[in-house]
């Protein structure tokens, strides 16, 4: 390797640390902050942590309860997250193995949602909801779950490369159900596959805010998201910026510790969300 | 012969489980997801106030719609801090691919830069909203005090970020970057690490140098992601609404001067804001007319990345 192409090297891992302390240096700058005073932010920049966070999180929990927040996000992200995951792999197994009337239909109705941006349907799902008179409930922000389109197509090309036929001709020969085959020899084929479509699908859940924010208006039933959108409202914590950064904080820190055990799997669901067929 | 026949009726057994496999998710799209559209269009040709009997109005919302100069305004807006970010976030992710694609200086780090750049996607843009809203705060945010401690503004000559109609969208579009290129990137090198090896071991035999290699391999075998990765950036950009809603102080209103009110929060301010003053009808009408455009936008987008250079 030439001088002149080590220097280059050197430059473009130079220009991507710097890109990568842009990534973080708004986290690093949040954690410190939670832990000084409004006082000290407000006339001060530094990245050593200060003593507040006692002050800090007095506000915080004078104001409202974070961590009910975080339970009924868990509360829904949850159940939400296993109807995605079991129904799409019943789904996707079944347009992929049976031949049934109306299967090719379903196939591109399931294609044509994929495109529709979910905010079309918003109005006439609220209307829906209010119908139904499931404001408040966590009805509408599971069951729906149940059918999601992206997932299925997925799925459907996943169970397509992973499934040997003969595996399915073997097991019924062996007088074996349609529904234990499904639970006992697809279902772990297809794990993989599930597990990555499912992190996607828990994070999207967990960081919803416009269906939960429309759906929920009490504030004990409020997911993380809405609480943390009623910081606004409290004078207590806009006048003290120590206390927003810690609740911002702390609204962080659980989808933080998913991203440290389950960041591969993230980075996979996203590089599958643009395969090829 | 009786044998075969059994066999046969069984087979088609099996087929009978599929209704009964696809019929959970049946249920639950068409209540949740087809009707919901099928309602908004329906309603988006009444006259509706979110309770009691909607009224027939024929296109009277659509031809309203068409001469709402708010709502041109609101999608200006959108179109703007779009535009913006997607150019910044496609370079950003597109110079990144770039460079861990290089045959040459085969850059190291892959794993640990990819998990770096994306972390920012994870957190809910709500949270997103509220830490740079206060580290962008005028006269006391953290960012501020970050660039006058190093001296790259005058003390006391803070830039108002959020409060000025001429930076405030743009803030807004380098947030959205912020959040969204390490998901692009990921894309995007996704795809180039698809490309059979066999493509560079005949253009290295045929001698071609790596800007060669490039243009002639690496970028043409991309187009197919490129086109994916903007038009479903479109999609979601054209709905942008948790960022520049939180991010202001005026909620739909989009404050300052309505510069950062975008369509859907225009929708939101009718659809669910105002109580018995509620317009759902329009709001529908505004919801359709927002579909009908990003779906002619997303179809010349395919048009004209899908042609052939040569």
């Amino acid at each position: 390797m030439t001088t002149g192409t080590k220097i280059k090297k050197a430059i473009l891992y130079l220009g991507l640390i710097l890109l990568a302390l842009t990534c973080l240096l708004p986290f690093l700058m949040m954690m410190v902050n939670a832990t000084r005073s409004g006082n000290e932010i407000m006339t001060s920049f530094t990245l050593i942590p200060g003593s507040s966070l006692k002050e800090n999180w007095e506000i915080v929990s004078n104001y409202f309860n974070i961590f009910k927040g975080i339970l009924n996000s868990v509360i829904v992200a949850f159940p939400a997250t296993l109807m995605t995951a079991y129904f799409s792999a019943m789904t996707a197994f079944a347009l992929a193995i049976y031949k049934f009337k109306g299967k090719n239909i379903l196939f591109a109705v399931i294609l044509l949602f994929m495109m529709i941006p979910a905010q079309l349907g918003l109005l006439g799902f609220y209307d829906l909801v209010s119908f139904l008179h499931l404001i408040n409930s966590y009805i509408p922000l599971i069951i729906p779950a149940v059918a999601a389109p992206g997932t299925v197509f997925f799925l459907k090309q996943y169970v397509e490369s992973v499934l040997p036929p003969a595996l399915l001709e073997a097991a019924r020969i062996d007088g074996a159900s349609e529904l234990y085959i499904f639970h006992k020899i697809v279902l772990p084929i297809m794990s993989p596959g599930i597990a990555t479509m499912a992190i996607g699908a828990f994070i999207g859940n967990w960081n919803s805010y416009l269906t939960p924010m429309l759906i929920l208006t009490k504030t004990e039933k409020y997911t993380l998201p809405v609480l943390i959108a009623t910081l606004n409202s409290s004078t207590d914590i806009v006048s003290n910026q120590g206390a927003t950064y810690l609740a911002v904080a702390i609204s962080v820190i659980p989808i933080l510790i998913v991203f440290c055990f389950c960041s591969k799997y993230i980075i996979s669901s996203i590089s599958a969300g643009s395969v090829k067929e | 012969m009786d044998n075969i026949k059994t066999v046969k009726r069984r087979k088609k057994d099996y087929n009978r489980t599929g209704y009964f496999f696809v019929l959970p998710f049946v249920i639950v799209f068409l209540v949740f997801n087809v009707y919901p559209v099928l309602r908004t269009l329906y309603l988006s040709f009444m006259n509706y106030k979110g309770f009691g009997e909607p009224q027939f109005i024929g296109i009277k919302n659509y031809a309203r719609v068409l001469q709402d100069k708010f709502f041109w305004r609101a999608l200006w807006n959108t179109i703007k801090i779009w535009g913006v970010n997607i150019v910044l976030q496609l370079g950003l992710a597109f110079l990144l691919t770039i460079v861990f694609s290089d045959i040459k200086y085969k850059m190291k780090g892959l794993g640990f830069f990819r998990t770096v750049f994306y972390l920012p996607n994870i957190i809910a843009a709500t949270s997103v909203a509220f830490l740079f809203k206060t580290l962008l705060d005028w006269k006391y945010g953290s960012v501020n005090n970050l660039l006058m401690s190093f001296g790259i503004i005058a003390k006391g000559a803070q830039i108002n970020w959020l409060g000025d109609p001429n930076i405030a969208p743009y803030v807004v579009s380098v947030v959205n970057t912020w959040m969204w290129f390490g998901n692009s990137f990921i894309v995007l090198m996704a795809g180039v690490q698809g490309i059979s090896k066999d493509y560079y071991e005949a253009a290295a035999i045929d001698g071609a140098n790596r800007w060669k290699t490039f243009g002639k391999i690496t970028l043409p075998l991309l187009r197919p992601i490129m086109i994916y990765v903007s038009i479903t950036s479109l999609i979601g950009g054209l709905q942008m609404f948790d960022i520049p809603y939180l991010i202001n102080d005026k909620g739909s209103a989009g404050n300052p001067s309505g510069c950062l009110q975008t369509v859907v929060m225009y929708l939101y301010k009718f659809g669910f804001e105002g109580g018995t003053k509620k317009q759902v009808g329009y709001a529908s009408a505004i919801a359709y007319s927002l579909f009908l455009i990003v779906l002619v936008v997303s179809v010349i987008q395919f048009r004209v990345m899908n042609k052939k250079e040569d």
